[in-house]
């Protein structure tokens, strides 16, 4: 399984851990199932694209309530899997690229784009792929997926190198504590059971000074940062100032 | 077939209040989504048309709010009658002077009143109009005659032949909804052996904005403000001295009538038609499904103690309305089960919650046994002493129980 992942991803150089693509594999075919495995990140998606939508607007001077807030940005979804992200972007007028190193993911997410109707740039390829084409963007969305790299200092400063002057790169990962070690690996993985277990590893977790050092180190600067809360009892998820366990980021490149 | 499918966002099977406020409410918040309402009847309404529906019903506060957020307020308001106090009493039928246990001061804020009555064929006129400006397209009369719910999709066959393509389908198509059944969605009911005897009466005096709920032994009898000295009863009785009422000569029926109403808007004269409706309780297991919602009387239809049923279809309306709204704004897919399961979360609890209070009401004021009564008349007398729940009934009253939809606090979307 792993043999044949590196295969048919063949990212050579990559800093793309093939362990963790193989685990994303296995799951790829539930993607769109809102009660299936994904069920969870079928939950975290509306705050999600709430917070990009609102951030986005906001700094390029959009309506928020308008049908195609986001026309005319082009905007990558880095880890797109299913295009559980790719999809709601799309509709709201953005020109999308999404990219998983996963051609399962890939196959999946672009079968389900063409049944919705939706066209979208669906790429078989890591970030660090598109970054030495020398692709570039108005935004980056780098959603969960930090967590999953071999090399976060070199992931994060790939992404930043193709977002434009004047754009901005949008991180959601999950913070290195006791805390997120009780409630999002052992609460959610093994004793909710919503993920499947291993699915995150604690000593890839990563530290929001750890996220911004990176993101520095790529010419961004940070704009806006935001804990994400969940409560049991509602069933739903909220912005929140506690940055303990989930948390998302905003940078900026500054026009030259 | 499918080669001719024409393709909306979301199609309404049902044109009635709910129906239309629908899609009224999510054309007026995004008017890029295509809406389209089937209905086998004319929708609205037509001047002039035969008997029709003599019907008027309570638009609670948070209601009138919302249709006044909707931009339909103004068109009802000339034939709507405010209810500025409401009085419950508890009586045996021949009792001369009937005890008030409960009074209500009716303002929800200063200057409002907790609920107008609006004659059902006025509310509905003015609701077709402004979804017709709004843009909604109504195809009528016309009926969905079967579905076909696709990952994708759902695909919606007419009655006259016609296939449509949509993201949602809303089933706002009443009690015995047809929808319902082809989903294969379950209701719970039970049928009450009472009947509800609706008319319109002409009064001597004023009633001055007066809502009276008379608690008698065979089930609430309702005196409700119209405009002028008119207004609408709803009148529960036994089932087989419902039907021999609503068969009677106008001369035994009055006479009835005055016996319960009594006499304190002077003499009385019929001013309409009587129907009849049979009482029941139905409440659908699920409000949603893929690609399906269900709305108003198609999702719960409660006994009409409390005068809920329109404005519980409009609370569905403004959570229905909001959610997909808010989902469309964030570029989901508006007719995805998660999606929709928010609306079912937001108002299941509240409908089952409504059914089940009103169902015990009817229970317990339904009875001639006097040892509940006298304990529901302590029970009645506490309330009047205690502020504090007083004013929390006429919260619940007025429909400002639970988490309020944007629309029913008189915000746009």
């Amino acid at each position: 399984m792993t043999q044949a992942t590196a295969d048919t991803a063949a990212t050579t150089g990559s800093t793309v851990d093939d362990a963790e693509i193989a685990k994303f594999e296995r799951l790829a075919s539930e993607w769109w199932d809102p009660h299936g495995k994904f069920r969870p990140l079928h939950k975290f998606n509306p705050l999600r694209i709430g917070y990009i939508k609102d951030q986005l607007c906001l700094y390029f001077g959009r309506d928020a309530k308008s049908a195609d807030a986001l026309k005319g940005l082009r905007i990558l979804d880095i880890g797109c899997g299913g295009g559980l992200l790719s999809e709601p972007m799309t509709r709201l007028g953005a020109d999308v690229t999404g990219v998983d190193p996963s051609p399962v993911n890939i196959e999946v997410a672009g079968l389900h784009a063409r049944q919705s109707g939706l066209a979208i740039d669906y790429r078989a390829a890591t970030a660090e792929d598109l970054a030495a084409a020398g692709e570039s963007f108005d935004v980056v969305l780098n959603m969960e997926v930090v967590e999953h790299v071999a090399d976060v200092e070199a992931f994060v400063g790939a992404c930043a190198a193709m977002v434009r002057p004047g754009g901005l790169m949008v991180v959601a990962t999950i913070n290195r504590t006791l805390k997120a070690l009780g409630l999002a690996i052992i609460g959610v993985e093994y004793i909710l059971r919503w993920l499947p277990r291993g699915t995150h590893r604690f000593d890839k977790l990563v530290r929001p000074e750890e996220l911004q050092s990176a993101l520095e180190a790529g010419g961004l600067q940070l704009i806006d940062e935001t804990g994400v809360a969940y409560n049991p009892l509602t069933d739903r998820w909220s912005l929140s100032p506690d940055m303990d366990v989930n948390y998302m980021v905003l940078a900026e490149r500054p026009k030259a | 077939m499918t080669g001719k499918a024409r393709h909306r966002d979301i199609v309404i099977a049902g044109g009635g209040t709910a129906g239309l406020a629908a899609a009224l409410a999510l054309r007026k918040a995004a008017p890029d989504l295509a809406v389209t309402v089937v209905d086998i009847r004319v929708i609205g309404g037509k001047s002039g048309d035969a008997p029709g529906d003599q019907r008027a019903s309570a638009i609670a506060a948070a209601a009138q709010r919302m249709l006044a957020a909707l931009g339909v307020w103004t068109a009802v308001a000339a034939e709507a009658q405010p209810i500025i106090s409401m009085e419950v009493t508890d009586s045996k039928t021949g009792d001369a002077v009937r005890p008030v246990f409960l009074t209500f001061d009716g303002s929800v804020e200063e200057g409002e009143p907790f609920a107008h009555m609006v004659p059902n064929s006025v509310l509905l006129g003015a609701l077709a109009r402004a979804a017709k400006a709004a843009g909604v397209e109504m195809i009528a009369p016309d009926s969905v005659d079967r579905f076909d719910v696709l990952p994708e999709r759902v695909e919606i066959d007419l009655g006259s032949g016609g296939t449509i393509h949509a993201r949602l389908l809303v089933a706002a198509d009443g009690v015995r909804s047809r929808l319902r059944a082809l989903a294969g969605i379950k209701t719970s009911s039970w049928r009450y052996p009472q009947m509800a005897i609706v008319t319109n009466v002409r009064h001597e005096r004023p009633h001055e904005g007066v809502a009276i709920e008379h608690f008698l032994p065979a089930g609430p009898f309702a005196i409700l403000p119209l405009t002028g000295n008119r207004s609408s009863i709803v009148w529960t009785e036994q089932v087989d001295d419902a039907r021999r009422l609503l068969k009677s000569d106008d001369f035994v029926f009055l006479t009835e009538l005055e016996r319960r109403f009594g006499h304190r808007f002077g003499g009385l004269e019929l001013d309409g038609p009587r129907q009849g409706y049979p009482l029941g309780l139905i409440l659908a297991r699920d409000f949603v499904q893929s690609r399906l919602a269900l709305l108003g009387d198609a999702a719960h239809a409660i006994h009409p103690i409390a005068g809920q049923g329109l404005n519980l279809g409009f609370r569905d309306v403004a959570a229905l309305a909001e959610t997909v709204v808010d989902a469309y704004r964030l570029g989901l897919d508006i007719g995805a089960v998660d999606v929709l399961e928010r609306y079912q979360t937001w108002r299941r609890f509240d409908t089952w919650q409504m059914g089940v209070t009103t169902d015990v009401l009817n229970r317990l004021f339904s009875n001639r046994n006097p040892v509940l009564r006298a304990a529901r008349d302590i029970g009645l007398g506490l309330v009047d002493r205690m502020p504090g729940l007083k004013s929390r009934f006429i919260g619940e009253a007025a429909g400002f129980g639970g988490e309020l939809p944007k629309l029913m606090r008189g915000e746009a979307l």
